[in-house]
Parts: structure tokens; C-alpha cells; sequence
């Protein structure tokens, strides 16, 4: 680095990985990773199409919320990916798919020489082969088997067994047994046998870390929103850093622009205004002046503020919140999926299979080397290759159709969990409602009208204005040209278009009568005619509606939770024909959840906000809309986006035909089972029929996943 | 059987040499965006080739 150490800020790197919504076809790929470069600071840009994300090379200096806005301008979503560092995950899919690699590698020569044997290749040529494949197959093995090999291990030294020990000892017993032969020159080796197990055991294990590399722990990546050092001005009048576990209520700390900050408190000096979307969802920043209350965790975003402590550490509302979500997580207990299920019960049944056909045939009065074959072939014809991949085939086929649809799983159990659910509670604000001011009446419908109303509304960074900005450019209206376009704060915006005068705000400023409290109102009126006047309001989610009555079609009877008032509440839960229940405390939707939980009901709950964060940990299964809290994004299984409510719905029709996919597929390997053990007990399975069978019931259980494919419907 | 003396090491050979073109490509990174991958072929690059 020849770059003078004082430039260090802006010269040092920061990598930080955004998830974007609207992601569709190569120009979108090209427009972010190209204009992105063009914000001084950025680096690089390179989009993962797969996983919906954009990972921004950028100098530290320059924050997430820049870059955010960044990609907002280039007419994308984004929100900051909040899982943890999947360095980890990663590592194990990686080692995992080396091993797959090198069994694919050792399964397709051995079996090019087995073909040979099976074709008719006898004497020494037999022989020759045998040992080729011992030489090609033994380190595959020692390679390829280590993850089974050490699971065992480690499952036997604690007293328990797995799926991993029957395989273990299939594969092991398989390849010591083969080796036998090709010493004693005998007619039967299963070297093709015992790799091609492994290779299908581990696509089943791949897969299967690919979908657990989705699930993040919440609570630990909620607290590291808070800074772990502050700067606090002491008495004196002298500063110095902190760590904020030290705080105390009553000290006083210096927040700089464009800081998050690190305790509860009321705002001493200074104004500014905070971005609270980490508490509220709401991406809007709100203006703090003396008096206020700030919360830690947000983002102070204009001006230095002095803040005299309320409540740092472990008192702060941030970290209430994480408590709570952490019990709510251990009440819930450990889920066990369905593979676990299984496999507690086909360990011991393969075992004592093996034994009984090789006690069975002692008795026959057959020798020992017979007796042992017919035992190594019911172990490799049980070893539970179909079923390995049964679960996680079906469950990587659906999370790939539900990401194509909006749709992000955050837990690989998650949609087992949602298939099973029976009763859905959803949050109002945010969830049942986009959670944002939007125009409800009042529009003008004339396009030269509608032109001047979005060239006013784009001079004002209001809600009001955003929000008919927003909607006007939306539908497609053209900005009409304005001149000495101003902005009068408190009352609206003035132009002159001609000799006319244009107005857009506060109805009593524009001349219209006066109605409803003023701040969900505003008026436009064009020189002297008659005067427009517009209301605004929280909009439901347009296809709500539609969206419920799809969950009612599917059996649930969905009901409405809400901290605010019961009228509000009843004119939503009215309009979508469910019950409601109002005035509701974080404690309250907890409670709830815990009564239905308490009669043995499974509950998913939908919510946006950072008081449904507990809630939603304690639900059976949670989701989020994407434009939701980081609270309930973390607490989610399921992330949807977009401003539509059907993906919830969806995303459940999805995961009971997973479900439905699943169970099939566990009918057909334990099938294949039912069909093949009695010709391995027979003494009838040579290798070509355990090859057969074996590779034939995995290609049915992967092929009957595929159909998942269109699931997200 | 003289002909095996060839065809064998060749075919392992061969087998050898993919598998190693696949451990480059995961190391990498190839494998981590394939949806991606597929549409890059369509993003045009600006820059006139020299």
C-alpha cells in the first residue's frame, strides 16, 4: 500500500451483503454491479443471482444506510442481510461436496471395470479388475467416509447409535469383505457397491447442509446492533470511550453523525434525526430534538447528539427484546424433523437384520465366508441411500421454487414446521397493511393534473409528498415542469406553472375546508379551481383479502393481532371477515401464542414489528414481510417480499406438498426396502442387482422431488 | 489384455484430470451463483474491445 496512512478511513475495506428484491433478468445483474462502482467509496459490486444478494466492496467510512439509498436509486429494495457470517456452514458444505466429488470419481471407474466383470471378464483378467478397483475404491473410501466414519465414532463413544453407524459399518464390513475375495480370488467383490452408497449418502448429506446453511442464530445478531464502546463526556467535562456494558443510567454520551447508538436515552443536545427502522421497520427517519427518547441500537443520522443514559446493557429495550426472544426459543424445545425420526428407528432394525441373516445361515449349517456375504449384502441393500436423500431433495427442490417466488427460508426444517401448522395469527400494522403512509382516496385521475402534482411532490421530502410521489410514479404519470418550486416547512409546496399559482399541502394552506386531524389529509389545487383534497392512511396489503380467503380455503381460521386501538382493528378484520383482537402488548401476543401452544396447537404467527419478536419465536413457525423489523426478520423461518400477503398462503400450499413429497418418497425407499431385503436374506443379491437397486431407488426419490419444482404456486 | 495396459491408465487418468478441473472450479468460487452465471452471457459489455 503506497497510500499515506492519513487517507486510513477511506482506504480501509468493508465488505457488507445486501438481499434485493426485484433481482429478475441479466440488466438487472448489470445495472447494480455496474452503477453501483459509480458511488465514490465503492469498490466493487458483485451480485449473487442464486441467493438474491449483492456483496458491496466499499471503503469503511461509507455506511450501509449510503449504500442502501445507493441501491434504492438504481430502483431496487435492498435490506442489510442480517444472518450470521455463514463462514462456518460454509466450510462443511464445502467438505462435503469435496468428498461427494471424489466418491462420483471413484463410483464412475470402479463401476467402468465392474461393468467388464458383470459382462462376462473371468480368470485372471477377474482378478486383475478386482484389484484395480480395491486400488481406486479403498482411498475413495477412507476419503469420502470420514464424515460418517467420525459421526459414528463420536455417536458409539457417547453410548449412542445413529444413522451414521449402520452406514459405517455396511460400508467398512463391505469393503473389508471385498477385499477378502480379490485376495482369495473369488467371483463376487462389492467395491462398486460400497462407493456408490457413499456418493448417494453424501448428495442426500450435501444437500442437507445447504439447507441448514440458511438458518442463523437471531438473538446473537440482534445484540451485535449495539456498539460495543460509546464515547461518554465525564463531569469534567473531558470525553473518553466506554465499553457500553460499563454504562450507567444518569452518564452522559456523545453520539456523532451516522453512529448507531449504544444505550436507551433522553436527548440532552443537539438535534438531529434517528434511524429507528431496527425498532419501528419504519425506513423513514424520524426528527429527535431536546427531550426526546432515543433507543440504542438505532442510527443517529444528521447531527452530534448529547444523550443523558436512561437504561444501557442489559436494561435496554433492545436487549429485553433478545431475552425474551432467547426463552421464548428454549420453551420451545428442540424440534426433531422427520429424517431424525426415522432414523432413530432404522438403525436398530438393520442391525439386528444383519445379524439374524447371519446367525440364520450358521444354523443352515453354511460356512462362515457364506454366512458373512449374505450378511454384508442385507447391510449394503438397507443402507439408506434413498432414504438419506428423501428429505433433503424434496425440502432444496421447494426452498429453490419458493426463492423464485419472493419467498427466502431462513431454517431448513422450516417447512415441515409450516406444513404443520393449524392456526395463524398475523400482526396488523406492517403485515395485514404495508405499514407505510400511502394515498387512499383523492388522486386526481386528469394526467395534466396528476403531472403537476408529482413535479410538487418530488420538491418535498415529507411523507405525504413521498408517498404521492411514489404512487404517481408508479402508475406512470409525467412530470409536468414547474417554475420557483418552494417549499414553505409546516404548510406545503408552492410553483408557478404560467401565470398560475400551484399548491400542495396542509388543506387550510391550500384552501380547502378543513377536515380530519391534518395529518393524514393534504390538499393540490391548480390556481383558482376548486381545490383536491387527498386523505392517507395505512393501506392494506392490495391482495389481503384474497390472501385470507386462500387461508380459509386451506382449513386455518386466521386472527388478527394489534397493539392499536379496537376500531381501527375491526374495520380491517371486518373488511377480511377474521376475528381481531386489539390493544395488545408484545406480553399479550406472547401469551397467546403460549395458551394456544399450552392446547397443543401449532401456531404460525406473521408480524413485522420489534414487538412481535418474541411472539414470533415462541410460534411454532414465524414469517416476515422483507420490508419488516431486523427483530422479525431474525425471529422469522420464512422472509417474503414484496407488498403482497400471498406468500403466505403460498409458502404453506408449498411446504404441504413438500410434506406430501416427502412421505411419498419415504414410501418409496422403504418400498425398495420391503422388495430387496428378502433377496439379500436369500443369498441372491449379487453386485450387479445391489447396484441396480440401489442407484434405480435414489433416481425415482429424486425424481419424484423434481416435481416440487413449480410448488410455489 | 495388451491393449488394457494402455486403456486403463488413460481412463483413470482422464477420470484424475476431472476430477481436479472440479476442485479448481469449487475452489473457485464457480459454483456459487449458477443461476447467475447462466444470464451473464447477456450483459453486454461497454467497453470496445482494444
Amino acid at each position: 500500500m503506497n497510500v499515506a496512512a492519513g487517507f486510513d478511513e477511506s482506504t480501509r475495506l468493508a465488505t457488507s451483503t445486501f438481499t434485493v428484491d426485484g433481482l429478475r433478468c441479466a440488466a438487472c445483474i448489470a445495472k447494480l454491479e455496474s452503477g453501483l462502482p459509480q458511488i465514490s467509496g465503492v469498490v466493487s459490486a458483485r451480485v449473487n443471482f442464486t441467493s438474491k444478494r449483492v456483496r458491496i466492496d466499499h471503503a469503511a467510512n461509507l455506511a450501509d444506510e449510503d449504500l442502501l439509498s445507493a441501491i434504492g436509486r438504481l430502483g431496487f429494495q435492498a435490506q442489510l442481510f442480517v444472518g450470521e457470517s455463514d463462514a462456518a456452514t460454509n466450510s462443511e458444505s464445502r467438505r462435503l461436496m469435496t468428498a461427494l466429488a471424489v466418491a462420483g470419481f471413484a463410483a464412475m471407474n470402479v463401476m467402468l471395470l465392474s461393468v467388464s466383470i458383470w459382462s462376462g471378464a473371468g480368470g485372471s483378467t477377474r482378478t486383475l479388475f478386482h484389484w484395480l478397483s480395491a486400488a481406486i475404491a479403498l482411498p475413495a473410501i477412507a476419503y469420502a467416509g470420514r464424515p460418517f466414519f467420525s459421526n459414528a465414532w463420536s455417536a458409539l463413544r457417547h453410548g449412542r447409535t445413529n444413522m451414521d453407524v449402520p452406514i459405517s459399518i455396511g460400508v467398512t464390513l463391505t469393503a473389508a469383505m471385498s477385499l477378502y475375495e480379490t485376495v482369495i480370488g473369488g467371483p463376487h467383490a462389492y467395491f462398486d457397491g460400497a462407493v456408490m452408497l457413499l456418493f448417494f449418502l453424501l448428495a442426500g448429506r450435501f444437500l442437507d447442509s445447504a439447507m441448514r446453511a440458511r438458518a442463523a442464530d437471531g438473538v446473537a445478531a440482534l445484540m451485535r446492533r449495539v456498539p460495543s464502546d460509546v464515547l461518554v463526556r465525564l463531569p469534567d467535562g473531558a470525553t473518553q470511550r466506554r465499553l457500553a456494558a460499563e454504562l450507567a443510567p444518569g452518564m452522559r454520551m456523545m453520539v456523532a453523525a451516522g453512529e448507531r447508538i449504544g444505550a436507551d436515552g433522553v436527548v440532552e443536545a443537539g438535534h438531529s434525526s434517528v434511524d429507528c427502522s431496527l425498532v419501528t421497520g419504519e425506513s423513514v427517519a424520524v426528527a429527535v430534538d431536546i427531550g426526546d427518547t432515543v433507543l440504542a441500537g438505532t442510527i443517529n443520522l444528521n447531527g452530534p447528539l448529547t444523550i443523558r443514559v436512561t437504561a444501557a446493557g442489559d436494561a435496554t429495550m433492545v436487549a429485553d427484546i433478545a431475552r425474551l426472544m432467547e426463552n421464548a426459543t428454549q420453551g420451545k424445545g428442540r424440534y426433531v424433523c422427520i429424517a431424525d425420526r426415522a432414523s432413530r428407528l432404522y438403525a436398530p432394525a438393520v442391525h439386528s437384520l444383519a445379524v439374524l441373516s447371519l446367525v440364520g445361515w450358521l444354523i443352515a449349517g453354511t460356512g462362515l465366508h457364506q454366512a458373512m456375504t449374505v450378511a454384508v449384502a442385507v447391510l449394503i441393500i438397507t443402507c439408506p441411500c434413498a432414504l438419506g436423500l428423501a428429505v433433503p431433495i424434496a425440502q432444496v427442490v421447494a426452498a429453490g421454487a419458493l426463492m423464485r417466488a419472493g419467498i427466502l427460508l431462513k431454517d431448513g426444517s422450516a417447512l415441515e414446521r409450516l406444513a404443520a401448522a393449524d392456526t395463524i395469527l398475523l400482526d396488523k400494522t406492517g403485515t395485514v397493511t404495508l405499514g407505510r403512509v400511502e394515498p387512499l382516496a383523492g388522486v386526481p385521475v386528469d394526467p395534466f393534473e396528476r403531472g403537476v402534482l408529482l413535479s410538487l411532490a418530488r420538491a418535498s421530502r415529507h411523507p405525504l409528498s413521498v408517498a404521492i410521489a411514489e404512487r404517481l410514479e408508479r402508475e406512470g404519470a409525467v412530470s409536468v415542469d414547474l417554475i420557483d418550486c418552494r417549499e414553505e416547512s409546516g404548510l406545503g409546496v408552492s410553483a408557478r406553472l404560467g401565470a398560475q399559482i400551484v399548491r400542495f399541502g396542509r388543506p387550510d394552506w391550500v384552501g380547502a375546508p378543513a377536515i380530519g386531524d391534518g395529518e393524514t389529509v393534504a390538499a393540490f389545487r391548480i390556481g383558482g379551481g376548486a381545490p383536491q383534497v387527498m386523505t392517507f392512511g395505512d393501506a392494506m396489503r392490495p391482495d389481503a383479502a384474497a390472501a385470507v380467503a386462500r387461508l380459509q380455503r386451506q382449513g386455518f381460521a386466521p386472527r388478527l393481532l394489534s397493539g392499536d386501538s379496537a376500531r381501527v382493528v375491526d374495520t380491517i378484520s371486518d373488511a377480511l371477515g377474521i376475528a381481531g383482537g386489539a390493544r395488545m402488548a408484545p406480553a399479550d401476543k406472547y401469551r397467546v401464542i403460549d395458551e394456544f401452544a399450552a392446547e397443543g396447537r401449532k401456531v404460525l404467527m406473521v408480524g413485522d414489528g420489534l414487538n412481535d419478536g418474541p411472539a414470533m419465536k415462541r410460534a411454532f413457525v414465524a414469517m416476515a414481510p422483507a420490508s419488516g423489523t431486523d427483530v422479525s426478520q431474525l425471529a422469522a423461518d420464512l422472509v417474503f417480499f414484496g407488498d403482497r400477503l400471498m406468500p403466505v398462503p403460498v409458502a404453506i400450499a408449498a411446504a404441504r406438498r413438500t410434506m406430501r413429497v416427502v412421505r411419498q418418497n419415504f414410501a418409496l425407499a422403504i418400498g425398495y426396502n420391503i422388495l430387496a431385503v428378502p433377496l439379500a436374506i436369500a443369498g441372491q443379491v449379487t453386485p450387479l442387482i445391489a447396484a441396480l437397486a440401489m442407484s434405480g431407488s435414489s433416481l425415482i426419490v429424486v425424481a419424484n422431488a423434481l416435481r416440487l419444482r413449480g410448488a410455489a404456486k | 489384455m495388451t491393449g488394457l495396459v494402455v486403456l486403463i491408465p488413460i481412463a483413470l487418468a482422464l477420470g484424475l484430470a476431472g476430477l481436479a478441473a472440479f476442485f479448481w472450479a469449487a475452489r473457485s468460487g464457480q459454483f456459487e451463483d449458477l443461476d447467475g452465471a447462466a444470464l451473464r452471457i447477456l450483459i453486454e459489455d461497454d467497453d470496445p474491445i482494444p
